[in-house]
């Protein structure tokens, strides 16, 4: 058996990290890897693509029926969907309560100590937004996740919390073995965005993955609760995430200790692509009907 | 007051006087808001009725009176077993207050361990920096030869990484880079003391064998014909583990005891405060990983340690604190296999006067009915011990017991005509317990202190075994395993016999006829 990957996805809220690791792991199994998604977000969408489910009963769920997580057993939770993909949810609370971050700890530890990670060749772990706390931390922790992939684009605060998940890979790759794998660019269409990306993934000191180009074969593909691998084989889109899936698979041990930068850098990089002219520091705070007003005044 | 400097009276009496009474019948009259004594009474006629032990089994969201304690408990328990090792709970400070309070009431012995004090902030912004703070001061202070880091619920719910923390702490100077730091996390919210057992057990086993977290090379196993023993969380830890050395002494058997408390629970008044005494050696742990096989006497509190000895190449036996004639029978024979010695006649002798103490009381013991609580372990040798008796083990209760602890106890009630009117209850608490008592009562019960309670209330008299025990002092020096520690038990049992017997007999011309010299 070949050494076990553990991958990551991090990335800002709504920016398609589900979307993206859900095809990118479909081609992976083409590939003929073993695959289990373990879903960090409460949200548990992570894994719907590929079971055709809405929502897959969470590890939390389920210890809140059976009373406790001791009592759960592993067939319980884990669920077989396309190309014998294994998939958990981890779960978590209703919005405004409880602890999120817990149950990704308590999840993991489950999976772990029920034997999850055996005979298989990837484990991937779908994490919802930044490294906020211990919990959305857990699959960068030592002996987990050791390549991270954030999903970004080019909009300003995907590339915000780009930087700010760089950070927290940052702090926990000098005590153990987590490096950041690269990026992988979800295109929204804004300006330069490639270029942007490029420049993003140079600062951090990695690289761009993949620019994984817009279709809405995707929407098409997701509406029926699969990923365009399977609903659609022969499409460019799929094409695209196989590519995205060799290079992932070509990626092993290429990672690397990020360099997240400041906020002012941030802002400097999209100065420099001219997507953000030089700050007048007499506009900020002004609205676009106040800047007119003032502009016809000069006038 | 009533109160007088020249003669102070105890709260037994100073509570007793008028005034007191008085001012505790104002208090209640005015204040307690109480109900009427007799819907006291009603209700408390009533939660002795079978219809109330239903409701009360149905309880799906309310514990009463756990017979459980939590994780880190368990974790300073196998901390203080090794040499120089001071306890260290990454957490808020009053949880460890209360683990220190816990065992130096039991075992009448202080108990160091400290704490790295997270506060409100630390919850927010994470606990790093008390580690690396907690650990400095610690390391400095009072110099240990290792630390045994283990976390409260506070830690455990923000997900602090201890393994990230204790690197970190040790890049900034906190302890020495080569210092032995072992850790484990202990939520409390999970499982219970004996949980906290395993994971710190295997957390100091994991550091010494598996190349203390990264930092020097896996450890090669070199077979030799040595022995491992692991206790367990046990409260007669004291007299046990000196009696087991004992008995491996005579056999002369090459042993580890990994993780001994004997000695720093029973230091000796001699004018020298030993904040550590005894205690594996930090080499033997680490040349453990060379012996032949692992013995732990406790299958529930080892699991995952046990595990990970076998993944050695060990090969490993599970007891469950076996006691009496057959359990210890099993256990040296097993000993003997391992070690190809043989079992020396001064223990078959031992052997032989258990046999002799037991028929001399049979008939006290034979068909009288227990019910039994505690740890699983503990629980399940002691039914076995009272099945050997001829005693019947009705109802035996394990807060911390699962399902499989379930199944191995029905198992041991199917081996024995005596178990046929016996029960399991995994999972329940003392007030399960108080149902079962009242509408299936049995002749004794046997438990850890708060046993007291339901001993007042249902009438069944308390035999004190187990952990917890505040109220009794110095039963922890006794040892309860081997053949010695059958006899201690089949003494602490039978003293509870006679003398709910004279209780019962005592009152002159009428019950005296009874009342008699000979048992």
């Amino acid at each position: 058996m070949s050494k076990l990957r553990q991958i990551a996805f991090y990335g800002k809220g709504g920016i398609g990290k589900s979307t993206t690791s859900q095809n990118t792991l479909a081609a992976l199994a083409e590939m003929g890897q073993r695959i289990l998604i373990v879903g960090c977000d409460p949200k548990a969408d992570s894994t719907r693509l590929i079971l055709h489910a809405k929502a897959q009963d969470t590890i939390l769920s389920l210890a809140a029926a059976a009373g406790s997580v001791e009592d759960l057993e592993l067939e319980e939770v884990m669920k077989v969907g396309y190309r014998d993909i294994r998939c958990v949810e981890s779960g978590g609370p209703e919005p405004g309560v409880g602890c999120a971050g817990r149950g990704v700890i308590t999840s993991i530890n489950f999976l772990e100590e029920n034997g999850a990670y055996e005979n298989i060749d990837y484990v991937s772990y779908d994490v919802l937004g930044d490294v906020v706390c211990g919990g959305f931390a857990m699959p960068i922790r030592e002996n987990k996740a050791q390549e991270i992939y954030i999903v970004m684009s080019g909009e300003m605060m995907a590339m915000y919390a780009a930087n700010n998940i760089a950070k927290g890979i940052l702090k926990y790759a000098n005590s153990g073995g987590v490096r950041l794998g690269g990026l992988v660019c979800n295109e929204r269409q804004t300006d330069k965005e490639l270029e942007l990306a490029e420049s993003l993934a140079k600062k951090l000191g990695t690289h761009l993955i993949h620019f994984v180009p817009r279709d809405n074969i995707v929407q098409h593909a997701e509406l029926r609760r699969m990923t365009v691998l399977e609903y659609a084989p022969d499409s460019k889109q799929a094409e695209e995430y196989r590519t995205l899936a060799r290079k992932v698979h070509a990626n092993a041990g290429n990672g690397v200790i990020p360099t997240p930068i400041t906020m002012d850098e941030l802002e400097d990089m999209l100065m420099e692509h001219g997507i953000m002219k030089q700050v007048d520091e007499s506009l900020i705070g002004k609205s676009a009907a106040e800047l007119v007003a003032e502009a016809a005044l000069v006038a | 007051m009533t109160q007088d400097a020249d003669k102070v009276l105890d709260h037994f009496e100073l509570f007793r006087g008028a005034e007191y009474k008085e001012m505790f019948a104002n208090k209640r009259a005015n204040f307690e808001n109480t109900h009427p004594d007799a819907e006291v009474d009603r209700v408390r006629e009533w939660a002795k009725t079978k219809e109330y032990q239903e409701k009360n089994f149905a309880r799906e969201a309310l514990v009463v009176n756990p017979a459980k304690a939590c994780q880190p408990l368990g974790a300073v328990f196998v901390a203080v077993g090794f040499e120089g090792t001071l306890p260290f709970v990454h957490g808020s400070q009053g949880c460890v207050a209360y683990y220190r309070s816990h065992f130096s009431r039991h075992f009448k012995e202080p108990t160091s361990c400290v704490s790295s004090s997270m506060t409100e902030d630390a919850a927010v912004f994470g606990g790093l920096n008390n580690m690396v703070d907690g650990l400095a001061n610690a390391y400095s202070m009072y110099k240990p030869k290792m630390i045994a880091v283990s976390t409260t619920c506070m830690a455990e719910v923000i997900g602090d990484d201890l393994n990230a923390f204790i690197k970190t702490a040790k890049e900034k100077g906190s302890v020495p880079a080569e210092f032995d730091v072992t850790f484990a996390h202990t939520p409390a919210f999970v499982g219970s003391h004996v949980t906290g057992y395993d994971n710190a057990m295997k957390g100091v086993i994991e550091h010494f064998w598996d190349g203390k977290a990264g930092t020097v090379p896996k450890l090669e196993r070199a077979e030799n014909g040595s022995i491992n023993f692991i206790g367990g969380f046990d409260g007669y830890t004291v007299g046990n583990i000196r009696e087991v050395k004992r008995i491996f002494d005579l056999m002369q058997v090459e042993y580890t005891i990994i993780g001994d408390n004997s000695d720093v629970w029973d230091t000796p008044t001699d004018g020298e405060f030993r904040m550590y005494d005894g205690g594996t050696k930090l080499n033997d742990v680490a040349n453990a990983v060379n012996a032949k096989a692992t013995i732990s006497m406790q299958q529930f509190c080892t699991e995952k340690t046990l595990e990970l000895v076998r993944n050695h190449g060990h090969e490993v036996l599970a007891f469950n604190h076996p006691v009496g004639v057959a359990g210890t029978d099993h256990f040296l024979m097993e000993v003997s296999r391992l070690s190809g010695k043989p079992i020396p006649a001064e223990l078959e002798k031992e052997r032989g006067r258990l046999v002799d103490a037991i028929a001399d009381s049979n008939a006290h013991i034979h068909g009288k009915k227990f019910a039994i609580y505690g740890d699983p372990d503990l629980t399940y040798g002691l039914a076995a011990f009272l099945l050997e008796l001829g005693a019947e083990p009705v109802h035996v209760l394990a807060t911390n017991g699962n399902k499989a602890w379930a199944a191995k106890m029905q198992a041991l009630f199917d081996s024995s005509p005596f178990g046929a009117n016996c029960k399991a209850y995994p999972g329940k608490d003392l007030w399960h317990m108080r149902s079962l008592l009242f509408t299936e009562p049995v002749d004794y019960l046997i438990g850890n202190t708060y046993g007291k309670y339901l001993e007042r209330d249902t009438g069944t008299p308390l035999i004190r075994i187990g952990f917890p025990i505040f109220d009794r002092h110095h039963h922890h020096r006794r040892p309860v395993w081997g053949y010695q520690g059958g006899m201690n038990l089949l003494i602490t049992i039978l003293d509870k016999i006679f003398d709910t017997m004279d209780a019962k007999t005592n009152v002159a011309g009428q019950t005296d006829y009874s009342y008699d010299i000979i048992r």
